[in-house]
């Protein structure tokens, strides 16, 4: 063999062992539909968070067991990187049979074509039992189910409220806006607090339009104009909307909340920084196991218009490329237990989507510890607006807050939110199918 | 003697106090990072207004490591990243040095022209095109390769080659092999064509042995972004087991994070890119300077 066929011969073996290195190591390659021989793949949103991954894999793991016709195998991903993974991967084609979808993001992915109606017909449990919050619809078709709901609310200790004269609030008899500005300035005149409200401010995201536009929408004020879904003239920069951003303002001007909060604001209330904390019924358990009988759970502020939180967590759904809808389906259905929005609550310290799963929880039935919360997501809770424009409102309602607290003018503020989220309507001939 | 060199001394000490300052600034973060993650979360924020928060004192523990592993497949996403940064780098070495050296070394019609397209794709960022690049692997053929069968099958998405090959060939690769080739006399060429070789002998036996810092250039430049990437595999990779230790990173930021298991992650995978440094300190500081990249 001369050296030019040995080095043929050599730069065939390197080429061909690449090839398969690269063939062995990408074995993976999945199939487009997300099922395969009965296999239909779960999507979610759990990784790094075992306590509802756990409950996601019970749940699988049962259904495996209860017959022989499809497989489910659930793929996890971590929370911040999810949504972008799944728009990434309708791109391809390549979405689950199966897939969690957080209930502010089920127009906009059942708009793009992500999601297909789910048309159940069977389970334990009938969707009307369910909280409305945790029922995703657009259209008048339901697209998504989720087994629990959160809750905002403000934390606070007893013992500090007392010590400043200020009355204790309750569901029926929440604070005025005039009180809870007395009681602020009570609170700072006070001087244990350098800011004695915590809003999260430091926040980033889904947090600002989930956080503050219950407040908005309390003084009267909305993301958007609701009826026609057209236009956000008149709701996001009407009188009440501008009364609301110059209050939003104030609360940093007059020294009652910091413009940027620490990275862990319940940390901050627990270490006694703030005297009330706006903040999500996550935190609740940890909270009473810290303050005991001190802790406080108000409800949230009456502005004019009522108490107001946001409402709708994560919850299921089934994508519309998928190859065995009816295995989908069976699967949503059989999921549809009180045992499952029993586990799925309990683990993670949320708020069981239907009654009678939560007064199986302690805490959360008629008169216990969490039941303000549950009262909470069932008469307060707003839905985000429904309509494939969500996301793209959520993120100038979050840039247009930010400015606002950090100093803009709220009126130009509204004004120039407003002209984005019109234009962007107009660009997508409103979203019409 | 000592009575010359005390002013020289003298002088040194402003400047080595000023660059004491600014190591220990620049030291900062690193050294918060590794304190904090051995301390609870509580003691994090406890030690935040004060010196504290850089000192490893309080209640210390290894806790937050171990409640990594627990949270993560940590192991498993330090080697897929070292694997794809390793392949990565041989295919990037070798592909682009190939291209330079055409580029470089032969003579063909519309060569420079191809050059400045190749520079000029360096302006183009990688998020405009990621999307369409998804698009365009998923519709990519391979052969998969099972035993002693070979078999057609379409598409790369969820494969450790869609994190490698779309970043082999790099237009700043070929442009500093093609800038430091052009370095080299073009009269060791002509020699060796005179003697028979031909111009892959000429690549093998003269250009690329006479070609280690731009070699070691290239596989620095390469590293720190297969290494950092976050973006491509957040899009082209579903199964868990081939995602790499920057997506790992997201598992932490639920409801309630914890910043101790932050830290502790962010410690775990600094440290190789921290220790590949001080191994190679010389050639990463020669190779930044001879790029004109700043970090």
């Amino acid at each position: 063999m001369n050296a030019k066929t040995r080095r043929l011969v050599a730069a065939s073996l390197v080429a061909v062992t690449a090839t398969a290195v690269l063939a062995g190591c990408g074995s993976a390659d999945r199939g487009g539909s997300g099922a395969q021989g009965g296999v239909l793949k779960l999507w979610t949103h759990n990784a790094g968070n075992a306590a509802e991954y756990d409950v996601v894999e019970k749940v699988v793991n049962d259904f495996n067991a209860s017959q022989t016709t499809y497989k489910v195998e659930i793929e996890a991903f971590p929370q911040g990187a999810y949504n972008d993974a799944v728009v990434a991967s309708s791109s391809s084609k390549k979405l689950p049979c199966i897939l969690d979808v957080d209930g502010p993001n089920v127009p906009n992915w059942a708009w793009g074509g992500y999601l297909a109606p789910l048309e159940l017909k069977g389970g334990e449990v009938p969707l009307d039992d369910q909280l409305p919050s945790t029922v995703g619809k657009y259209r008048d078709e339901v697209y998504a189910f989720g087994f629990y709901d959160v809750a905002l609310t403000m934390f606070a200790r007893k013992s500090v409220l007392d010590e400043h004269g200020i009355r204790v609030p309750t569901p029926d008899r929440p604070w005025t806006r005039a009180e809870f500005s007395a009681a602020l300035a009570d609170l700072k005149a006070g001087g244990k607090f350098e800011y004695p409200l915590e809003m999260g401010t430091g926040g980033s995201g889904e947090w600002w339009p989930y956080a503050y536009s219950p407040q908005l929408q309390s003084f009267g004020g909305d993301l958007v104009d609701r009826s026609s879904y057209k236009t956000a003239e008149g709701a996001l920069n009407g009188p009440t909307a501008r009364d609301w951003a110059k209050w939003f303002r104030s609360l940093v001007t007059d020294g009652y909340m910091a413009q940027k909060s620490g990275s862990s604001p319940n940390d901050d209330f627990l270490n006694g920084k703030s005297a009330i904390e706006w903040d999500g019924s996550w935190d609740a358990a940890k909270n009473v196991e810290k303050l005991g009988d001190d802790l406080l759970i108000l409800p949230p502020v009456d502005f004019g218009q009522g108490p107001k939180i946001g409402g709708a967590s994560w919850q299921w759904a089934m994508s519309s490329n998928c190859a065995q809808p009816e295995g989908a389906r069976a699967f949503l259905e059989f999921t549809r237990k009180t045992a499952y929005f029993l586990e799925f609550a309990k683990a993670t310290g949320t708020i069981p989507a239907t009654d009678a799963a939560a007064a199986k929880i302690p805490g959360y039935e008629p008169g216990g510890r969490y039941e303000p919360l549950v009262r909470a997501a069932r008469d307060f809770a707003v839905v985000r607006p429904v309509t494939p424009a969500y996301p793209y409102i959520a993120s100038v309602f979050e840039k247009t807050a930010k400015d606002i607290v950090a100093g803009a003018d709220p009126d130009a503020a509204l004004d120039e939110a407003v002209k984005q989220i019109d234009a962007n309507l107009k660009l997508n001939d409103f979203y019409a199918d | 003697m000592s009575a010359k060199s005390s002013p020289a001394v003298a002088r040194r000490v402003p400047v080595y106090a000023l660059r004491v300052v600014l190591a220990l600034f620049f030291a900062f973060p690193v050294v918060f990072m590794l304190v904090s993650s051995l301390k609870p979360d509580e003691q994090i924020f406890g030690d935040l207004g004060s010196p504290r928060a850089f000192l490893p004192v309080g209640s210390l523990s290894l806790e937050n490591y171990a409640a990594v592993f627990d949270r993560v497949p940590a192991i498993r996403f330090l080697l897929n990243s070292l694997g794809i940064s390793a392949i990565t780098i041989v295919l990037g070495i070798l592909v682009n040095s190939l291209a330079a050296f055409a580029l470089s070394r032969m003579r063909w019609p519309g060569r420079k022209l191809l050059l400045t397209v190749i520079i000029a794709t360096l302006i183009v960022p990688f998020e405009t095109f990621a999307l369409p690049l998804v698009w365009w692997v998923n519709e990519l053929p391979w052969l998969e390769v099972n035993g002693f069968s070979v078999t057609l099958t379409e598409g790369w998405l969820d494969t450790y080659r869609v994190q490698v090959l779309p970043f082999v060939a790099n237009a700043f690769s070929i442009f500093l092999f093609h800038q430091y080739f052009q370095s080299i006399p073009k009269e060791l060429d002509e020699a060796a064509l005179i003697d028979g070789a031909g111009w892959f002998g000429i690549y093998r036996r003269i250009v690329l042995p006479l070609s280690g810092p731009a070699i070691a250039t290239v596989a620095i430049l390469t590293f720190l972004p297969a290494w950092n990437s976050y973006l491509w595999p957040l899009m082209v990779v579903q199964d868990e087991e081939l995602r790499p230790v920057m997506v790992g990173i997201q598992y932490f930021f639920q409801l309630n994070v914890s910043w101790g298991q932050v830290m502790a992650y962010a410690s775990m995978i600094t440290v190789p890119v921290l220790a590949l440094f001080l191994a190679f300190q010389r050639s990463f500081i020669n190779s930044i300077a001879s790029s004109g990249v700043k970090g």
